[in-house]
């Protein structure tokens, strides 16, 4: 439980003249999940992006598992196999079935059989509850099975860290309870989880530390029972008083 | 009306092997045409900057230059270089010309992909050459197929052109017999029944194609809605 996953050390990042990631300086420990909040261009996605690297970084260091970053590193893609990501988007590959989704990475990057491929899979859309849905392609999904597609996609990498952002936020509010149990489970299956959400109710039943983010900075942090009961920022407060 | 008749009838044959001389030149310039446009849209998107210039100065002196001129040019230049049979020397002429528009074409599509696909393939580990192969291509490939059609039927008519070259297609054999019959009107105009013709029967097939295609690849696949919700009370969660 104790084990450093993921190390943040005076990281900067700029668009231009916006400071965007602005002094960085974070740990997330193994088992961990994080709760990433703040307004609408605070940062979070360019920071939650920054961790598998489709953002980099203009200084500082990134640390994973033990191993540093630089700014154009060696093989990222094998590091990105170890964190694996969902979006807002979804970002299913429209022309292939919810399982042929599930299997690509594994059967193609990892190399994995076919066939165990599949088996591993279909246990994972059995997991998400889409078992039934295996042989769908994503337009014949809701957003919610789309979503909770990508997600066994992802897991099925077996990373070592997952990072959402955003997902339930394109989803009708009657589809994201399905959503946040399957992440909910996973956070109580020990999965070291990075979130980006705006679901209050789930940051405070999962979350085992929550970051507020305001104009690039981590203005505070902190468990979630002290951060939204008794937050200490001016900024946090009316953050919370706006939200919830 | 009757001597538009004769000139059919008696010239049947002619008319309809020539006919078969477009068909095949524009296939056969069409399919290095895509050999060409593929190569020259990787180029086009390429990181290198070179590759890049080169994939624009092509593209540019092909859409700069009347196709006359690209031929006879094209045509001189191969010939000087190699013998070709007429047939080839203007088929490759015309894939050249060709290869430029298809190159758009499969640069538009492969752009076209959802760059948030690209995102999920990278955080999955996939490779640039892997991502390309496996998500990209499939669906730009698909999406290509609408406008190659369409650069097909463009290429059977230009392909009148190489009648200049001394190929004796379509064109080129309407030429010959207006020289003897001194009809020119009327054998023209049964030439140009035969290009309606062939590409009236092209644009039914290809929009056979396209709908089958829109069938089994409906947009919207693994975009979702484009609608934010930045209401998120406990509810749903708790
Ligand atoms: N590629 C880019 N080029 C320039 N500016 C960018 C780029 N991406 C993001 N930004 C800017 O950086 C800031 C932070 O964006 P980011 O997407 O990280 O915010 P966010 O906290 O995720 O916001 P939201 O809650 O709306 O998703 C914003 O002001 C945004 O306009
Ligand atoms: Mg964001």
């Amino acid at each position: 439980m104790n084990e450093l996953m993921i190390k943040y050390e005076e990281v900067h990042k700029y668009y231009d003249d916006l400071h965007v990631l602005n002094d960085i300086n974070l740990e997330i420990k193994r088992g961990e999940v994080m709760v990433l909040i703040g307004p609408s261009g605070s940062g979070k996605s360019t920071l939650i992006r920054t961790m598998n690297f489709l953002e980099t970084i203009d200084s500082g260091t990134i640390t994973i598992e033990g191993k540093t970053i630089h700014r154009k590193t060696e093989n990222l893609d094998k590091i990105r196999e170890r964190v694996g990501m969902v979006f807002q988007q979804f970002n299913l590959f429209p022309h292939m079935t919810a399982i042929e989704n599930v299997i690509e990475a594994p059967v193609h990057v990892k190399r994995i059989d076919k066939k165990t491929a599949r088996e591993k899979g279909m246990a994972l859309l059995t997991k998400v509850g889409l078992g039934d849905k295996a042989d769908s392609h994503p337009h014949q999904l809701s957003g919610g099975q789309q979503q909770r597609v990508a997600i066994a996609r992802s897991l099925a990498m077996e990373p070592d860290v997952m990072l959402f952002d955003e997902v339930t936020s394109a989803l009708d509010p009657e589809l994201v309870g399905d959503v946040l149990q399957v992440m909910k489970d996973l956070a109580r299956s020990g999965m070291t989880m990075v979130v980006v959400t705006h679901e209050m109710g789930f940051a405070r039943e999962v979350g085992d530390r929550v970051l507020m983010m305001d104009a690039g900075q981590i203005i505070e942090e902190g468990p979630p029972e002290k951060f939204f009961i008794d937050p200490e920022n001016e900024r946090t407060k009316r953050f919370l008083k706006e939200i919830l | 009306m009757t001597s538009l008749w004769e000139i059919l009838s008696e010239n049947f044959m002619m008319f309809t092997e020539a006919a078969g001389v477009t068909l095949r030149l524009t296939a056969v310039s069409l399919f290095f045409a895509t050999f060409i446009g593929l190569v020259f849209a990787f180029m086009k998107i390429s990181r290198l900057k070179v590759l890049n210039l080169i994939a624009d100065g092509y593209i540019g002196l092909i859409r700069g230059l009347p196709l006359i001129v690209q031929l006879m040019f094209l045509y001189f230049g191969i010939s000087s270089l190699v013998t070709l049979p007429r047939f080839w020397a203007g088929s490759v002429a015309l894939a050249i010309h060709s290869g430029a528009y298809v190159a758009e074409i499969f640069r538009g599509a492969i752009q076209s992909i959802d760059k948030g696909q690209v995102e999920a393939a990278k955080s999955l580990g996939m490779r640039q050459s892997l991502l390309m192969r496996r998500v990209i291509l499939p669906q730009a490939a698909l999406r290509a197929i609408p406008p190659i059609g369409n650069q097909f039927i463009i290429g059977l008519k230009d392909s009148s052109l190489v009648a200049y070259l001394g190929v004796l297609e379509l064109y080129g054999t309407a030429l010959l017999i207006q020289a003897r019959n001194f009809k020119p009107f009327e054998t023209y105009l049964v030439a140009g029944g035969y290009y309606l013709l062939m590409v009236i029967i092209f644009t039914i097939l290809l929009r056979k194609l396209e709908n089958r295609l829109a069938v089994t690849t409906r947009p919207g696949g693994g975009n979702g809605k484009q609608k934010r919700r930045r209401v998120a009370s406990g509810q749903a969660a708790a």
